[in-house]
């Protein structure tokens, strides 16, 4: 007879339970959709074929996956130090901010080949110093990193206003956006590169960042499973405690592990700024930050299911787009609400699933345990 | 004649019209923290009932009846916040991240799929709306120098919502520093462990600061769609639930100070907005995202502990595990 509890077996755990979470968030939205009248099966058609259906679609939602997969990462790098970063949001911007003060200096002046990385370093920086303050007044002042990061994601929107307005608009322009960058800052969009090698594809804003996002993507990986910060930093997610103890200095883990976040997050500006818009102007972030958080959870923090998290939401960001284009009932912000669902039922109701589907594998496990024993009563 | 009274009275009256919603919202957040559940959702709740009150005033026309949805509605999503984070010890912050993201998608969802108006709710006529209340006999007064006008224009003149949310501070004050259920929910916030032991439940006590937290989200979501607007707009609460987070920390997690930290900000906001584009002396023009962004820093400098120390409840965050 098996006694005691069974762990649950890896797949489960890994890959069960995300995908239970997510169908029970979209079993919500799919009632929700029906409360307004419409047929979520259609909804669902729709959105992937505005999403995978043609190139263009394609391209469109690898640019959003793109945004996601930044957001994401920043959000598990600090999930993995045992801090919870809801400031991607501001750190994104002013992140941008570094991007389009670099552009905007320096686009006359150096060859494409320094200002593009130049650009990169800078959202970084800028992104990193963002999420570096709170992390500072958390490890020396003793106050609170969620809190702290609130407020940042209210001061950058200030900060950004005030410069775009007062300062960084251009001249003669009636709504407050940069001038835009000389043809060296801007990064090529992807149909540009396939045109290059023969490869027609259709107009999307797609452009060379997704390439930053794979390497982002794979040293995240690679820091935090094969280098001895990463398992630092792991540590103290785990037990801050033990990693006092094993000798690790915690204040300096955190100041590390939230500037990662916040430059990881800064390159939603690279995406935007000088991928897309080659000017800095308001609001380009549209909630990127926030929605790191549900591509974290779903993905549970590690690059591949950030990855597969990504495109999901990509699929969704630009179905979603589509479907309030062929039936008005819908808005956009239906992915909202999609994102706020993921959220609760992979984060905030985690626990509701896990304990159902472990005493449903004890009792599966028992049953066949106890099957055998009863043949032999039989007999 | 008697501009130099004038501009300060109205300048304390938008004041006081700014703040409701933010003193409300600080009190409800007092009752959640002060008992060991961090309220990241303020703003969502708020919001929410921001939309049931004007959606239903709208259908109905009855002003009462909105605020009986805009309740209904925030309780909802406070137990909800409950049952993740008391029932099930789910993490405080990721839940009311997720009411927040969930709310804002949601308002402009259902706006758009029963009013089609973009997200808004029909104009309310004035019967389905809490309207300013004239003080008796502000009129005969009206003509009495500086005292007509602080009583028809300071004291008067609001609507019933306000005069609730000064009571409402009192009544905060009296209920955590003079009842038993005050005192066991200070408890609560700080060891829980003590108030397990003496055979009173946590969670029973956590669930009611909940619905507390509810109830005050609700009145202030009602405030800003049916009595501060004729409507309600897309994410009209516009980081209100915040900055009301943030005048609760501010007030150290006690209501006198919170009240004062809500009066403060609410100052600032109405004066930003009297502000813009004025030349002062000395300084010159002082940009209004400067003084909009005021809370935020204060709030930041004042938890690193440059100004003051703002200790938040020992056990706030960590979800109780009852031994067996």
């Amino acid at each position: 007879m098996s006694g005691g509890r069974q762990p649950l077996p890896a797949w489960v755990d890994i890959g069960l339970i995300p995908i239970v979470n997510v169908l029970l968030a979209f079993v919500v939205v799919g009632l929700i959709v029906l409360s307004i009248g419409v047929n979520p099966f259609t909804a669902v058609r729709i959105m992937i074929g505005g999403s995978v259906g043609y190139p263009e679609a394609i391209g469109y939602t690898l640019y959003y996956t793109t945004n996601f997969i930044f957001t994401g990462l920043a959000v598990a790098v600090a999930f993995h130090a045992g801090l919870f970063n809801i400031g991607g949001e501001g750190q994104a911007y002013i992140g941008g901010l570094g991007v389009g003060l670099v552009l905007l200096a320096l686009d006359a002046v150096l060859p494409p080949l320094l200002l593009v990385p130049l650009a990169v370093l800078a959202a970084a920086a800028f992104g990193a110093a963002w999420a570096a303050v709170p992390a500072y007044l958390q490890a020396w002042r003793g106050s609170h990193i969620v809190i702290t990061t609130i407020m940042f994601n209210f001061i950058a929107a200030a900060v950004m206003v005030y410069l775009m307005v007062n300062v960084l608009i251009a001249p003669g322009s009636m709504s407050p956006e940069s001038r835009e960058f000389a043809a060296p800052g801007h990064l090529p969009f992807a149909h540009e590169l396939l045109a290059g090698i023969g490869i027609t594809m259709g107009q999307s804003p797609l452009n060379l960042t997704i390439v930053l996002a794979a390497i982002c993507c794979a040293l995240v990986w690679l820091f935090l499973w094969h280098t001895p910060w990463g398992y630092a930093l792991r540590t103290m997610g785990h037990n801050p405690n033990a990693a006092i103890y094993a000798g690790i200095d915690i204040r300096r883990m955190t100041l590390l592990a939230m500037g990662l976040s916040g430059a990881l997050a800064g390159f939603v500006g690279v995406n935007e700024i000088m991928g897309v818009h080659h000017r800095l102007l308001l609001n380009f972030t549209a909630g990127y930050g926030f929605a790191g958080i549900a591509v974290a959870l779903m993905g549970r923090n590690h690059p591949i299911g950030i990855v597969l998290a990504s495109l999901l939401f990509g699929i969704l960001q630009q179905g979603g787009a589509e479907l309030a284009f062929d039936i008005p009932a819908i808005t956009r912000e239906m992915v909202v609400v999609i994102q706020g669902l993921i959220i609760l039922f992979c984060g905030a109701l985690a626990n509701v699933t896990k304990p159902a589907l472990e005493a449903l594998f004890q009792w599966l496990h028992t049953r066949s345990d106890n099957a055998p024993a009863a043949d032999a009563a039989e007999a | 004649m008697d501009d130099w009274i004038t501009f300060p009275v109205l300048i304390l009256s938008a004041t006081l019209r700014v703040a409701t919603p933010l003193i409300l919202c600080a009190m409800g957040g007092l009752f959640s923290e002060r008992s060991g559940l961090i309220d990241i959702g303020l703003e969502g709740k708020m919001l929410a009932a921001a939309f049931a009150a004007a959606a239903m005033a709208s259908v109905t026309g009855s002003a009462w009846a909105g605020l009986g949805a805009a309740i209904l509605v925030a309780e909802v999503l406070a137990l909800l916040h409950g049952f993740a984070c008391i029932t099930h010890r789910g993490n405080q912050v990721v839940s009311g991240v997720a009411i927040n993201i969930l709310v804002s998608g949601l308002t402009v969802v259902f706006g758009m799929a029963w009013f089609q108006r973009g997200g808004q709710t029909p104009a309310l006529p004035p019967e389905a709306r809490f309207m300013p209340i004239n003080l008796r006999g502000s009129r005969a007064f009206a003509d009495v120098p500086l005292l007509g006008r602080l009583y028809g224009d300071l004291l008067g003149g609001h609507n019933l919502i306000v005069y609730l949310a000064l009571l409402i501070v009192p009544l905060t004050w009296w209920v955590l520093n003079r009842t038993r259920f005050g005192l066991r929910l200070r408890a609560v916030g700080e060891v829980p462990l003590a108030v397990d032991a003496a055979g009173i439940s946590v969670a029973w006590l956590r669930y009611r600061a909940v619905l507390i937290c509810g109830l005050f989200t609700g009145i202030a979501g009602t405030y800003l769609s049916i009595a501060q607007n004729a409507a309600f707009s897309r994410d009209m609460t516009a980081g209100q639930g915040y900055i009301a987070l943030a005048a609760m920390i501010f007030g150290k997690w006690r209501p006198v100070p919170a009240l004062g930290a809500c009066l403060m900000f609410g100052f600032l906001d109405a004066v930003a907005i009297r502000l813009q584009g004025v030349r002062l002396p000395l300084i010159g023009e002082v940009p209004v995202q400067f003084i909009q962004v005021l809370p935020y820093v204060l709030t930041v400098i004042l938890l690193a502990g440059f100004i003051g120390r703002a200790v938040a409840p020992k056990a706030i965050g960590v979800p109780y595990e009852k031994e067996h």
